[in-house]
């Protein structure tokens, strides 16, 4: 009952933010939205006993991830009006169509096809089995996945000297 | 509990959003937070898959998909700033020096 109210709170926290970002006008309000939807879903992993993911999708996510899209977007300036014009012709029209066939071809399969969202689920749930601790993450992470974790660490270290000569961009003389 | 099918159908409420976001809008920073929607919704379907099937390693997957993303927001964002200063624009319509 209390994960139901939450996850309704949530989820239409998230929706709101999500439709925030796209809608707004002001690249700021954007990102604000983004960081509301983040939060949501960080809400959305607790209620599904995620926790060590949780936490560190506030910290990284909401915290770092956003505080630089913030930075970018006060760097380049929020008062830039986007370009109203459309270079491609009906484009609005073309992606209002497209949405709207993507929902009712979901809806049709949900509803009328022979349909699972998830076809392996298993009908008792054990309750120890994805109580997502650090411990729990730590031993598969650290055990299956330790050459995907070093991988990731390489990743993060070329990621960041990439940003370094990014950064270092300067004038061509011509 | 809730069911797994109402995480799911809010993922794909939340990865449509992000979709449609991307292709509607034309400043590239927010075109990038759209991509951060979908890779969120993905994330979601992940962590309920994992819960309904007993099985941890959709929360580990999740991790390193969050690591994965963080590093492309570092060079996205560069990217972005350096195409800024050369161009003093964030539109990507304006970036059309590779028409053929």
């Amino acid at each position: 009952m209390v994960e139901g109210i939450l996850f309704v709170i949530a989820g239409l926290a998230a929706l709101a933010g999500a439709v925030t970002v796209v809608v707004a006008r002001n690249p700021v309000y954007s990102a604000v939205g983004l960081l509301g939807t983040l939060f949501s879903v960080a809400v959305l992993y607790v209620l599904q006993l995620a926790h060590l993911v949780a936490a560190v999708q506030v910290i990284v996510y909401a915290g770092a991830v956003m505080t630089l899209f913030l930075f970018v977007i006060m760097l380049i300036g929020v008062d830039q009006e986007e370009t109203r014009s459309e270079s491609l012709p009906l484009q609005r029209i073309w992606v209002g169509m497209l949405a709207v066939g993507m929902i009712l071809f979901a809806a049709g399969v949900t509803l009328f096809g022979d349909f699972e969202w998830v076809p392996a689920a298993s009908a008792t749930f054990i309750e120890g089995n994805t109580n997502g601790t650090i411990q729990a993450i730590a031993e598969p992470l650290f055990t299956d996945w330790v050459l995907a974790f070093e991988a990731t660490a390489l990743l993060l270290t070329i990621a960041a000297a990439a940003a370094v000569v990014l950064a270092q961009f300067k004038r061509k003389r011509s | 509990m809730v069911p797994v099918d109402w995480y799911m159908a809010l993922a794909a409420a939340l990865f449509l959003i992000g979709a449609l976001g991307m292709l509607l809008r034309r400043n590239a920073l927010v075109m990038f937070m759209c991509i951060e929607l979908m890779l969120n919704a993905v994330n979601l379907t992940l962590i309920s898959a994992g819960r309904v099937m007993n099985d941890i390693n959709g929360q580990v997957a999740v991790f390193f998909i969050l690591v994965v993303a963080a590093a492309e927001v570092v060079v996205g964002l560069a990217i972005i700033v350096a195409i800024f200063r050369r161009r003093a624009t964030a539109s990507v319509d304006e970036l059309s020096e590779l028409r053929g």
